[in-house]
């Protein structure tokens, strides 16, 4: 006797390009169509059943967007079911959370019980609606929903698979899932999530070379936070650096930048709610301290 | 005997019409549509027989008939036989046709009608679409952003999907890379506005029943004012064809020839028999018309500039792609992106099938530069280094690079020094020695605001590694910076910039992975340039393989006059226009001006006009609303699908249907006769059978009918037809193309695709320009130049004078060496419309490019209340009205006190348009990106008494009509200059135009009723 299967999807965020075929195909699928039993017809506009979402990181120079797109999460401990109580939301054996199309009639509460927005009202039909993760075609046979078959990029990944499973593909792939913090344990996992929800610090090295301003290449660059060294990396051919995946609110860091040939520098940047780009940070002859710390921190600052 | 056998097949007919009637209700349906005589004679009369229809029976007799409805008159008995022998040969059959020795006397629309019923014949038994477990029925279509599977239902789409190979179909091609293989995903990918059709298909925009305009009467006052502005109602489609029918004969006999112009859409429904260069073409030749010649839009700065260093007329002007994804993949280290957002605009009708191969590129570390005034989607998705470029200033960027690689020796010497011409001329230029301005990068900086050190690091890194370069949105050519005033001197730039590295050699071309996948080339299979039905030879590929692989009758315009496209206001409102000619065969057919009007020609006093791209695809659109009200212009008729855009312009209103609801065959992505090899953008080749899936929807008919029906009216439907249904015609050219090689048209009619096998990996196509690298003989599935156009012997060198890359281009010394505006050496002058117009700039300081556009297809896609009015890049819904999506920088917001996903007005001399603010920091300062070509027009009274603003989205009533450079034709969207406002909708607003439940485009109905569902 082995444990049941279960379905889960990963969505990994680097991978997304907002295209949109995620929600144009659900529209595809739902709007004006029937599926007793899972789902009642979704209205042509309005509700997003899955949405992609954008976040623009940076400043001139450096800047960075990526999209995350959100739906139903099909929790183990659903909030929507718990609201329902009485069976008119329920997640079936395979893992899958379905609001009956009949007897959710009228119930506006479910709408306001899920904490991610995945859940949106007919108005015309006085109903509760979400993605239903394709529960009718998996029932026929499909092997995935249409968001990945329909993916350009391979953002979309669902998988049936154990639980334990699941938890080991979670430590492989480092996945996470939208506000652990609730509980809902969501079966919606994403990838690469912190360049949506995480912040970098970047900047630009250069020098003064032949009388004139030239990127510097190759340059060591270490940041540090509290005294502590936080991580490593090099400029590249444009004298960029970027430290990704920094805590938002972390607060004040310290950027130190060695080159063997043409100097160092110090810099330093502030993370509140928004990555930062620190700008250009000159290298001095010679050991740290020159003018390159104020213009950076000054740019921190703007 | 001979005659003992055709008396017998012509008693046998009458059998076979019988049993053929008993067994399907479909044949019998169709048979007693019409109570006719239809006679069967040798001209002779030694032999006849003559069928009576009546109610869906039919009967015959032997003999002759004193008074029948439809006679088919054969030569003599050979010919008789010929016909009417089962599988006999179409080439035959044309020729008697074409020489006379068959004729047909009667009814036109009963003899097409006898026509069709006997080659229904031949249909009837087919076995379309497969039938689906969930009682679906899958059928296959082909549409401007991919190939589908559509199920189907009681009549209804349930829904549409990508083509999912399986384990029959042909197996994929692999790459072999850097110690890795890769193999592509087996599966049709496809646009967002391809996902969206279901919703297009049951748009409450369709237009479902013939409409005249209310007070536009053709037998009394035209009121030609008030187009756009007045009504509809609703007419019968006897009236409406009789309208259009009598119009054209009155054009002809009021006027004269040339009196009707059809000014072609930009974009159409896909297919080879019932597209615009197909079908539209060959009603056009049969009623003749004033021609709107096309220039080569998107084209632009490749066509007018490029071209002249290197030739490549065929492709107007941009290069080649063939075996770049195995070489970019194999060799390449840093890929540049240079006004090139293949996300946005997926190559060319390719769908997504570029966007894992680009992906492949960055798991193997290739690096990335995108230089754009806007982080576009692919610089997103990619990532690399973004460097954001002042619009239009990309020349005096490439300028500057070129400056650094000469003065630290980081270019190909012995290549320039080989393949080249005239360098030294470049380089003295580039040093200051003729100008006494060196092009430095800290030259550049003021033009273009990217930093000199930038510059600089950019023309080291490119100088000391393998590059390909992907300038515009195909990689090689297209859209973006060579659609702007300065579009010619920045593609020349990308051609003397390759022809400095060494083109050709290993890992250095042009390209972004979009094109030159390992494909079977050889394989025919026409693409939709190549004429289909037209029979036009003159203005599209037809003579090459089409029209002697599928004998039909050849058609010809005899109106010679033609209008340029951009300049079709003018030549209405004035009365004169003139243009340079797009003509791929040569690199100096562009330089002969031709005007309207043309001696001996009338004036155009109709328009033919099919759907709505003027507005939203051409400079200045407001011109177009002018010129549909001039009181010249007697008679406006529009075929469209839905309302919106240049329909709401027409006098009459011809509903046609969608793709989805008439019968067609195509290839994916295949235009050729426009762009050689286009598919080779795809992964895997697919042809489509495009089945009709469902009935057109209310009384809507297919273009193909609505031609007919006006042509019966003018005895033409006959030579229009041939006697073939649309069906009738996808069988014709599914003969005549490589395809019955691999599979019969029963399975094909069923199936509805074929996957074509790639290529082995020992007979691939060698790479692009390799030749030319290595001084060999060109080896390339390209029949390009022409013969007579080597200099050398024949496979010998390039297009140019002198057969070699030309840094002074000696076609332009030779066509226009007076032109100051066209220099034969390059070199840099400033957009007419930029900082640089001081006076203009001080009233609008912003810089506004409108690019092609990345969720619809041009029109194809927006507005129709389709659900990418849901997608937060396309449209933005703001109290009851979908607003298009202006990005802007967050500093100018600030300053104008404009926020995020606030409405702004946004003006200049030109008009006035209202979209809603994306406020980012993915655009640099001063700089506005938007997307062209939206489907509507809407303009709306919106600020003071005489304040009219567009609201749909028209980025083209803001910009210039002026060409690029005198002396050419061509767009210049991209350098327009423009002032914003936050804008508040007044209390009241309305659209002007008012059709009876018929809101505008975008504007959602208070309380729409959807549709029925379909339990499925």
């Amino acid at each position: 006797m082995t444990a049941m299967k279960k379905w889960n999807l990963i969505i990994d965020v680097a991978k997304c390009e907002n295209c949109n075929n995620c929600m144009l195909t659900t529209r595809d699928e739902h709007v004006g169509n029937d599926f007793p039993g899972y789902a009642a017809p979704q209205p042509l506009h309005g509700h997003n059943w899955i949405k992609i979402h954008r976040k623009v990181r940076g400043q001139d120079g450096m800047v960075d967007a990526a999209y995350r797109p959100t739906m139903c999460n099909h929790c183990d401990d659903a909030p929507c079911v718990k609201a329902a109580g009485d069976g008119s939301v329920y997640q079936r054996p395979d893992g899958i959370v379905i609001i009956d199309p009949q007897k959710a009639r009228g119930r506006r509460d479910i709408v306001d019980a899920c904490p991610y927005e995945g859940i949106f009202w007919n108005e015309e039909l006085q109903l509760p609606q979400k993605w239903i993760f394709d529960a009718h075609l998996l029932d026929q046979g499909w092997k995935q929903p249409r968001c990945q078959q329909s993916c350009p990029t391979g953002v979309y990944w669902a998988v049936k698979v154990e639980d334990d499973e699941m938890q080991a593909l979670v430590k492989k792939h480092r996945l996470e899932v939208l506000r652990p913090e609730l509980n809902t344990r969501p079966r919606v996992y994403y990838k690469n999530l912190h360049r949506f929800a995480k912040c970098f610090v970047g900047g630009t090295v250069v020098a003064e070379v032949d009388g004139v301003l030239d990127c510097v290449a190759g340059a060591h660059v270490t940041l540090t936070r509290q005294g502590r060294q936080v991580a490593t990396t090099q400029s590249d051919t444009f004298g960029d650096f970027k430290f990704d995946a920094l805590d938002p609110g972390s607060g004040e860091y310290q950027v130190e930048i060695v080159d063997e040939r043409l100097g160092s520098a110090q810099a330093s940047a502030t993370l509140a709610e928004e990555s930062c780009y620190i700008g250009l940070i000159r290298l001095q002859p010679g050991v740290p301290h020159g003018s390159g710390i104020h213009a950076g921190a000054r740019r921190a600052h703007a | 005997m001979k005659q003992a056998l055709l008396k017998t097949i012509l008693y046998g007919v009458t059998h076979v019409l019988r049993y053929t009637a008993k067994r399907h209700p479909a044949f019998r349906a169709e048979m007693k549509r019409r109570n006719c005589v239809v006679q069967i004679k040798l001209k002779d009369g030694s032999i006849g027989r003559h069928y009576t229809f009546r109610h869906g029976t039919v009967e015959s007799a032997a003999g002759l008939h004193p008074k029948p409805d439809v006679t088919l008159i054969f030569k003599d008995l050979p010919t008789a036989l010929s016909f009417l022998k089962p599988g006999a040969e179409q080439a035959e059959i044309l020729n008697a046709a074409k020489n006379f020795r068959v004729m047909v006397i009667g009814r036109d629309e009963l003899t097409v009608w006898f026509m069709q019923l006997m080659n229904r014949l031949q249909t009837v038994n087919l076995e379309i679409g497969t039938k689906m477990p969930d009682g679906t029925t899958r059928y296959t279509t082909n549409t401007n952003g991919g190939p589908m599977f559509v199920y189907a239902k009681d009549g209804r789409i349930v829904r549409m999907t990508p083509i999912v190979l399986d384990d029959g179909d042909a197996p994929s091609w692999s790459i072999q890379a850097r110690g890795r293989s890769f193999t592509p995903w087996r599966k049709s990918t496809l646009s967002p506005h391809a996902s969206a059709l279901k919703s297009m298909v049951y748009s409450d925009k369709r237009l479902l029943y013939p409409m005249k305009r209310v007070d536009w009467d053709p037998k009394g006052e035209r009121n030609p004012h008030n187009r756009g502005i007045s009504g509809y109602e609703r007419i019968s489609w006897d009236e409406a064809l009789d309208i259009v029918a009598g119009e054209i004969k009155r054009m002809k006999k009021e006027h004269g020839p040339g009196a009707i112009a059809i000014p072609m859409p930009s974009h159409h429904q896909w297919g080879n028999i019932g597209y615009y260069l197909s079908a539209l073409l060959r009603f056009g030749n049969l009623i003749g018309f004033t021609r709107v010649h096309p220039n080569p839009d998107s084209w632009e700065g490749w066509y007018w500039g490029a071209m002249h260093h290197f030739g490549s007329s065929l492709r107007l002007g941009i290069p080649s792609f063939y075996g770049t994804i195995e070489d970019c993949l194999q060799e390449a280290q840093q890929i540049v992106f240079w006004s090139s957002d293949p996300e946005s605009t997926n190559g060319l009708y390719a769908g997504f099938e570029g966007t894992q191969r680009r992906l492949w590129a960055k798991e193997l570390g290739i690096e990335f530069v995108h230089i754009d005034p806007h982080l576009n989607p692919t610089a997103q998705l990619l990532g690399g280094k973004w460097i954001s470029i002042r619009p239009a200033t990309d020349a005096a960027l490439a300028t500057a690079i070129m400056h650094v690689w000469v003065t630290e020796g980081l270019y190909d010497k012995q290549y320039v020094a080989e393949r080249t011409t005239g360098f030294d001329a470049w380089r003295d230029y580039l040093l200051g020695e003729t100008d006494g301005v060196p092009k430095t990068p800290e030259w550049q900086e003021a033009e273009t605001g990217v930093a000199a050190h930038v510059c600089r690091a950019l023309a080291r890194s490119w100088g000391s590694k393998k590059t390909y370069l992907s300038a515009g949105g195909l990689g090689a050519g297209w859209g973006g910076a060579c659609r702007s005033a300065t579009g010619s001197q920045w593609a020349r730039c990308m051609i003397l910039m390759m022809a400095m590295q060494g083109w050709g050699k290993p890992g250095i071309n042009f390209g972004n992975l979009q094109f030159g996948a390992p494909l079977d080339y050889e394989f025919y299979f026409p693409g939709y340039a190549e004429g289909g039905i037209s029979g036009e030879i003159a203005f599209t590929a037809s003579g090459i393989n089409n029209y002697q692989r599928m004998p039909h009758l050849i058609t010809m315009n005899p109106v010679k006059q033609m209008i340029p496209r951009q300049r079709l206001p003018e030549a209405i409102v004035e009365g004169h226009s003139k243009g340079f000619m797009w003509d791929g065969s040569s690199m100096e057919a562009q330089f002969a001006p031709f005007e309207y009007p043309m001696p001996g020609y009338s004036r155009i006093h109709m328009l033919y006009r099919y759907g709505g791209s003027s507005f939203g695809t051409i400079a200045k659109s407001t011109r177009f609303e002018q010129s549909y009200r001039d009181p010249s212009i007697e008679c406006v008729v529009n075929q469209s699908i839905w309302f919106e855009g240049d329909a709401r312009y027409a006098d009459i209103i011809l509903p046609a249907c969608t793709s989805f609801e008439r019968w067609d065959i195509s290839e994916w992505a295949n235009c050729a006769g426009y762009i050689h090899h286009n598919h080779s953008q795809l992964n895997h080749r697919i042809v489509t059978l495009q089945h009709k899936c469902i009935e057109p929807l209310g009384e809507s008919k297919s273009d193909y009918q609505i031609y007919l029906e006006i042509l019966h009216r003018l005895g033409l439907g006959a030579m229009f037809s041939e006697g073939c249904s649309e069906l009738d015609w996808c069988k014709r050219v599914f003969d005549s193309t490589d395809l019955p090689k691999h599979i019969s048209w029963q399975e094909f009619v069923k199936k509805g695709y074929h996957v074509l096998p790639a290529e082995p990996e020992k007979t691939r196509t060698s790479v692009s320009m390799r030749w030319y690298a290595e001084g060999r003989p060109k080896d390339l599935p390209e029949p390009h130049p022409l013969p007579s156009q080597f200099t050398d012997e024949f496979g010998q060198g390039l297009e140019t004078q002198s057969g070699k890359l030309e840094f002074v281009s000696s076609s332009l010394a030779r066509g226009q060496a007076d032109n100051p505006e066209r220099p034969a050496l390059n070199r840099y002058i400033p957009a007419w419309e930029g900082p640089h117009a001081q006076a203009l700039f001080a009233r609008y300081p912003l810089q506004m490019i409108s690019t092609h556009p990345r969720y619809s297809f041009h029109t194809y896609g927006d507005g129709k209340d389709s659900v990418l009015n849901d997608v937060d890049d396309h449209r933005i819904f703001v109290d009851g009205y979908y607003y298009w999506v202006m990005k802007i920088n967050p500093a100018d917001a600030a300053e104008r006190g404009i926020g995020h996903r606030q409405l702004i007005r946004v003006f200049n001399d030109r008009g006035s348009v209202i979209f809603v603010a994306d406020v980012s920091a993915l655009v640099g300062r001063g700089i506005m990106k938007t997307f062209e070509s939206n489907a509507d027009f809407d303009p709306v009274h919106s600020h003071g008494a005489e304040g009219v603003s567009d609201r749909s989205g028209c980025a083209n009533v803001l910009t210039s009509p002026r060409p690029q450079q005198q002396g050419t034709e061509g767009m210049a969207a991209n350098s327009c200059l423009v002032e914003m406002e936050p804008w508040t909708p007044p209390a009241g607003i309305r659209s002007k135009v008012q059709v009876k439940g018929m809101a505008p485009s975008n504007q959602r109905p208070a309380a729409a009723k959807p549709a029925p569902a379909v339990t499925a």
